[in-house]
């Protein structure tokens, strides 16, 4: 699947008469958006989000480990993204590609910088034990957006997961049996990724769309609109007037996926 | 004692549920999900394309390559490290050597068709899952193939001949032993094989008799997914 100059072109084209090849608005979701939880009994908590047809799963494990020396009185959290070769011909086996640590990270940074889970109560015991948490997403259909789809993903994970049983004489893990202890996750961050093609501004790209971007920028944000990440790719520039544009549509649109979300989390 | 009530309340020869779909991953060139009880394997076909590094290329065939991966939250005990084991390094072999005795890719020299099976959940049988799930993805590619092949564990445990094993039961605490089989639909041969614990010869003779019957209930399911999406396109 090799987007073709031409193709780029013509996207380039549409975008600036406000057009797309799949005939939405530029700020336009794809549908459906679903959600579906609890999609891996053996994970601690698991979601598979689809929007359009990009196509995702996360699951989130436990696990107890040794305090830092630095915050011995925390837990930890970790975002893994794994693109499968499944999910796209692009695709390949081996080491991670660049792509996907920056997908982690961006991921990985809107949750921890929102102080999204609260960490201290991850401590089992001060300088010694505390729980830590793994995200891996995984992706099964990738056509485009993968940054907005991926952090649905996550946050539906945390909010299904639950603290497997812990054996109280031998401390030993047991995780065929869940508590009823949910992960303490006091905000919820979104992120949406806002895409230039030319001057126009564009959310939710296909693939084909995503090889005829100029510049994007992720904005991660909680419930109440507060920023916790943002992340700018692409070498065109930005000018502020841009970026401040290009935070309202964010907001905007994490509002519309937040309800969604929502839809789905009861 | 003798194990007559399996743990999970099943008659001897009885599978766990299974449902099957194809279609399910529009990037590929062919793809199913198979669930059989709690495993479930996600399979996509990509190919027949240009194999690189080309000093791989064949040029009177094509070839198969198998990716079997276990995803990082599938395990019933602590997260797995991705990227890949010896044991999922030996289970994508296994599956190329079955797979391949009924695929024919003389018509495409110097290329390759990738299968690649990734599961979201396990509880025992996930080479056999994956390798039935990798034969529908097969078949929906429009691959060439001269039959379909369906794989079921058999086993012994405690003295008593089962079919689909879960891992409750290949965990039990007596003697068993754990014979993953797959089979051709038609002529119901052998194309793959293993075995660990500890079983006699009628015994294993008694439970490879099981699984032609158990892997012809799981083709069934296999042809009905195959058969309902192409009576919907």
């Amino acid at each position: 699947m090799i987007t073709m100059i031409v193709n780029k072109e013509t996207i380039a084209q549409l975008a600036a008469e406000g057009k797309r090849l799949d005939r939405r608005s530029l700020t336009e979701y794809r549908k459906p958006i679903h959600v579906e939880l609890n999609i891996s009994w053996t994970a601690e908590g698991s979601a598979k989000v689809q929007i359009g047809d990009t196509i995702v799963m996360a699951g989130v494990k436990l696990a107890m480990e040794k305090t830092y020396n630095d915050t011995p009185d925390e837990g930890g959290i970790m975002v893994n993204t794994e693109l499968l070769p499944l999910s796209n011909p692009e695709y390949e086996s081996g080491p991670p590609s660049i792509k996907s640590i920056e997908l982690a990270r961006v991921i990985d940074r809107g949750i921890r910088e929102a102080k999204a889970i609260d960490l201290k109560k991850l401590c089992i015991k001060a300088g010694e034990k505390a729980w830590f948490v793994t995200i891996d997403i995984i992706t099964i259909n990738d056509n485009g957006n993968l940054f907005d789809a991926c952090g649905m993903a996550a946050l539906a994970a945390l909010k299904s997961a639950y603290f497997p049983t812990v054996d109280p004489v031998t401390g030993a893990i047991d995780y065929k049996h869940k508590t009823k202890e949910k992960l303490p996750l006091i905000k919820e961050p979104l992120p949406v990724t806002v895409y230039k093609i030319g001057n126009a501004l564009l959310v939710d790209p296909t693939f084909e769309e995503e090889g005829a971007y100029d510049a994007r920028l992720t904005v991660a944000t909680d419930d109440k609109g507060v920023i916790s990440a943002m992340q700018k790719g692409g070498s065109a520039p930005l000018t502020i007037e841009e970026t401040s544009r290009i935070i309202d549509l964010a907001t905007e649109k994490s509002r519309f996926l937040r309800a969604e979300l929502n839809k789905f989390l009861k | 004692m003798v194990y007559t009530k399996r743990v999970d309340g099943r008659k001897l020869d009885e599978l766990r549920p299974m449902e099957a779909k194809i279609g399910i991953i529009p990037n590929a060139d062919g793809s199913a999900y198979f669930k059989m009880g709690n495993t479930i394997a996600y399979a996509a076909v990509y190919g027949p394309r240009e194999l690189f590094p080309k000093f791989l290329q064949n040029p009177k065939t094509g070839i198969i390559r198998c990716h079997y991966s276990m995803m990082p939250f599938s395990g019933s005990g602590e997260r797995i490290r991705p990227g890949g084991n010896r044991r999922s390094q030996e289970i994508s072999m296994v599956m190329n050597s079955s797979l391949q005795s009924v695929i024919d890719l003389s018509a495409f020299p110097n290329t390759v068709v990738d299968v690649y099976v990734d599961l979201p959940q396990t509880d025992a049988g996930t080479r056999c899952a994956a390798i039935t799930a990798a034969s529908m993805a097969l078949a929906h590619a429009g691959i060439p193939m001269k039959d379909l092949i369906s794989a079921v564990a058999v086993g012994e445990v405690d003295g008593t001949v089962v079919a689909d094993l879960n891992y409750d039961e290949e965990a039990y605490d007596a003697v068993v032993s754990d014979i993953p089989v797959a089979m051709t639909a038609n002529k119901k041969e052998i194309t793959l094989l293993q075995m660990d614990g500890e079983i006699s010869k009628a015994s294993l003779i008694k439970a490879l008799e099981m699984a032609a019957i158990a892997t012809e209930k799981i083709y069934q399911v296999q042809k009905a997914a195959l058969k309902n999406k192409f009576t919907k396109e």
